[in-house]
């Protein structure tokens, strides 16, 4: 530190009050790293810009959201129709959360596989954990904000959690709900607490670090550094591989942003909040999803121990017992490279993790119970038998004398993402299963593929279904008279459209509440007063709201097409439908209560195209899309032009990387 | 910056030269790559499509006699529309421009001189005047008064005393029928 000084005036005065210019030169330029840390080691600073980003978008987010059960997913759904960018800063966020816990899952795999948790970095390795635990709870918290079917119903189950515990445990759960269930005070105080966590998590980043720059970063060879030949300063080697990594990164995040930004969610939470109707199968999120399989792989009661109750301390201990992990581990050698049983247990660990968050997605039925019950003794076998074991019993290989073996290619990045895409990916598609194939129109809908946009003919064509059939029956809330410019209808033609429907006015001088014409700035006037009414008008069965049904079904675009397609003049043998229901192939249990109405020419077009059921069909399926996402022209057209900036930045950074480092190598 | 160069110490001068060019450009393209990813969290303040979107107001006139002001809201903010008397029109026309802060004339506030349609909003620091009630002050030209700092607003809404810098708003307004005016 007293080796700082510079020719500046300035920074001397400050440095003497506040030696701050000396710190970043200390810790962030000077800072002696390990010569051969690879790209494993990137996923640190690729997480703390994770948390940045997670920081600064949620604060946006947070300016136009509101936190009460009436008004949460309507001013979400606004963020994302209405608010400029609002949609780019939401999936953001939710895509950001995911990346958040693979880059971290990546970085606690790092520290398992090279054995970054030995002494003398046991506090620096339990501060992580540490900030995973934060991370888990911000991320239970956020989930529950946009107050979907997944958002209430992940909300009430993990908070029953604690109601395992004897004695206290309605107690927590009340005292976390605020009331007697989960309602408008949960998620007033879970808003609150989302907003807060994520900087505790910041404040344990820097304790983090500082723990890091004390003992210095563990290496691929897991032996310390023993000398300046050993390590090279932070800066400009690390700073550069950590931007250029960062790069990388950002394509394989954006990536999702701009054309899957729903992949990591459930297509329920696109339903609002029912406190009545509990989804057929919810799951968490995938980053809990293994240990939701440990949750659920105890069955049997015991004396004095509930089954409920041994799988809520199961799940707790099986993150807590990682702070016991550097006492486990008996072997004195860090690094997996020369231990060669530990590291054949290493991937069987990650395996078994994979599979657990497997199981933990799927329904808990027939051979999925058995196979996460073993991989949950696996996981405890791991830790407690496996890890003492082998310390004693494996002979490690010799320990090379000092810090000399070549850096790994960036070929290893490469990998590293497609196998974790992979395992994740699995957990996240295995819920889509069950039900007959789907059937797909004969061209391609128009704004799939990385360039897709929207058809505009066909937008006016399924308005104009939208308009003379559907809207009789379904409502469409969530959109606009004047979002129709979108599709190509002039400013007087949205009057138009709008004037042919009524609102309630502002109550006039008498206090009377007349109707006045709907205007463009008024959201499509729904068909019936209320639910009640729709009910009553549909033989007690309530047609949905049409604003997301093509987010809020898997593959929604397809199961609308299939279903509108997809009924039967008569139920076939075997499977007798109700009075007053029609047999549909696609739709869940097969007993619809609305009839068929895609048939040839229930329309004819405008633009003379010609009205086959399958043209119906794909024309509503366009509109529907469009109501669901009608920010999708611009986020396409936008991850174009992000993919292209970034495809020369990274090169840039690459070349950059090279020329800096090529004296080292 | 310096001790950064001494550490990696490039194998030639080509080298050096290749390095900063290569430094030069990575840093212009990554600084101009996050001012435009600020971009999106800037706009994202401003007013979103339903607000700008908000609707016009329609404001029955029909019962609003002479002499008498009513208030509406329009976008949020309190618009004045006040039947004139005759005495204040004329009041208003005669106004000498030289002795107007904002000189404007009176013709060119008003689409029919017996309606005044004003945004009631000071534009000073932004209170709502006082005028527009019987028993209201309305300040030394007959107008309107605010009462937070001190101005004073004539018959065409015109500033005319106090701190207020510019003249009463006129909305974008047109009369829909003879009883009826559109705002906005
Ligand atoms: S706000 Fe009206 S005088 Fe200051």
């Amino acid at each position: 530190m007293s080796d700082f000084k510079s020719n500046n005036k300035v920074v001397n005065w400050v440095e003497e009050r506040l030696p701050i210019f000396s710190m970043m030169q200390h810790s962030a330029i000077d800072y002696p790293t390990p010569r051969n840390l690879n790209y494993w080691w990137n996923f640190g600073s690729l997480a703390a810009v994770m948390l940045i980003i997670m920081i600064l978008t949620g604060l946006f987010l947070a300016m136009n959201y509101s936190s009460h059960t009436s008004l949460a997913f309507d001013s979400v759904e606004r963020i994302m129709r209405d608010v400029n960018y609002g949609w780019l800063l939401r999936y953001l966020h939710a895509n950001g959360a995911s990346m958040f816990f693979i880059l971290v899952y990546i970085h606690i795999f790092r520290g398992l596989y090279y054995g970054s948790y030995k002494s003398p970095r046991e506090i620096l390795w339990f501060v992580g954990i540490a900030i995973y635990l934060a991370m888990m709870a911000t991320g239970f918290l956020g989930y529950v904000l946009p107050w979907g079917q997944m958002s209430f119903w992940g909300a009430t189950v993990i908070t029953n959690l604690f109601s395992a515990f004897p004695v206290v445990g309605e107690f927590i759960v009340t005292l976390l709900w605020g009331g007697f269930s989960v309602d408008n005070p949960t998620l007033n105080r879970f808003f609150a607490l989302h907003f807060l966590v994520p900087f505790v998590i910041l404040g344990l980043v820097v304790v983090h670090v500082w723990a890091l720059h004390t003992v210095k970063s563990n290496n691929p060879l897991g032996i310390e550094m023993k000398g300046p030949q050993d390590s090279i300063p932070f800066h400009p080697f690390y700073t550069i591989k950590d931007l250029f990594g960062v790069a990388l990164f950002m394509m394989v995040y954006l990536a999702f942003v701009f054309w899957a930004p729903n992949f990591f969610g459930e297509p329920d939470n696109y339903i609002p909040a029912n406190p009545m109707v509990t989804p057929p199968h919810i799951v968490p999120e995938w980053y809990y999803l293994p240990f939701y399989a440990i949750l659920r792989a105890f069955t049997f009661d015991l004396p004095f121990l509930p089954a409920k109750l041994q799988g809520v301390l199961a799940m707790f201990s099986a993150i807590l017992i990682l702070f016991a992990l550097p006492w486990l581990d008996t072997s004195k050698v860090r690094s997996a490279k020369f231990r060669p049983l530990y590291r054949q247990f290493f991937w069987l660990f990650l395996v078994n993790a994979l599979v657990l968050g497997y199981v933990g997605g799927k329904p808990a039925e027939g051979i999925l119970v058995k196979i996460g019950q073993f991989c949950t003794a696996y996981y405890f076998a791991h830790f407690l038998i496996l890890l003492p074991l082998l310390g004693k019993i494996e002979k490690p290989k010799a320990l090379p004398a000092s810090i000399a073996s070549p850096v790994v290619k960036a070929a290893a990045l490469g990998v590293m993402i497609l196998v974790g895409l992979a395992g994740f990916s699995g957990s996240a598609s295995a819920n889509a299963g069950g039900g007959p194939e789907l059937k797909k129109p004969a061209t391609a809908f128009s704004w799939e593929g990385v360039f897709g946009h929207y058809d505009k003919a066909a937008l006016k064509r399924g308005w104009q279904v939208y308009h003379d059939v559907c809207s009789a029956c379904h409502s469409m809330r969530l959109v606009s008279y004047r979002n129709l410019a979108d599709i190509g209808f002039t400013a007087d033609e949205i009057k138009t459209i709008a004037a042919e429907k009524e609102v309630p006015a502002e109550p006039n001088d008498e206090g009377v509440v007349l109707n006045r014409p709907a205007r463009a700035s008024d959201r499509f006037v729904s068909p019936f007063p209320n639910e009640k009414a729709a009910q009553a008008a549909n033989g007690g069965a309530l047609p949905p709201d049409l604003s997301l049904m093509n987010k809020a079904r898997v593959s929604g675009p397809y199961y609308v097409y299939s279903l509108m397609l997809g009924y039967e003049d008569a139920a076939p043998e075997g499977h007798p439908i109700p009075e007053g229901k029609f047999f549909n192939h696609y739709f869940p249990g097969n007993a619809i209560s609305m009839p068929q109405v895609v048939n040839d020419d229930i329309v004819s077009y405008t633009d003379g195209t010609k009205a086959t059921k399958e043209q119906i069909a794909s024309d509503i399926v366009t509109f529907l899309n469009w109501a669901a996402e009608p920010e999708l022209d611009a986020r396409k057209g936008m991850g174009v032009k992000v993919m292209v900036f970034l495809a020369v930045l990274t090169a840039l950074l690459f070349a950059l990387k090279r020329q800096i480092w090529k004296d080292i190598h | 910056m310096a001790d950064q160069a001494h550490n990696a110490q490039p194998s030639s001068v080509d080298g050096q030269t290749r390095r900063d060019f290569l430094l030069y450009a990575t840093s212009t393209v990554g600084a101009v790559g996050t001012g435009l990813a600020l971009w999106p969290f800037v706009q994202s303040m401003n007013p979103a499509a339903d607000t700008l979107a908000l609707s016009t107001t329609d404001v029955d006139i029909s019962a609003i006699k002479p002499g008498q002001s009513v208030t509406v809201v329009w976008r949020g903010k309190p618009v004045f529309v006040r039947h004139r008397l005759p005495e204040e029109i004329t009041a208003a026309e005669q106004a000498v421009m030289a002795d107007l802060r904002e000189a404007q004339k009176d013709s060119d506030r008003v689409k029919k001189p017996e309606w005044l349609i004003l945004v009631g909003v000071c534009t000073h620091l932004g209170c709502v005047p006082l005028g527009q009630k019987p028993a209201d002050p309305r300040g030394d030209f007959g107008g309107w008064f605010c009462p937070c700092h001190g101005s004073h607003y004539d018959t065409s809404g015109r500033i005319r005393k106090g701190p207020a810098p510019a003249n009463l708003p006129v909305p974008p307004y047109q009369f829909t029928s003879d009883t009826t005016v559109r705002i906005g």
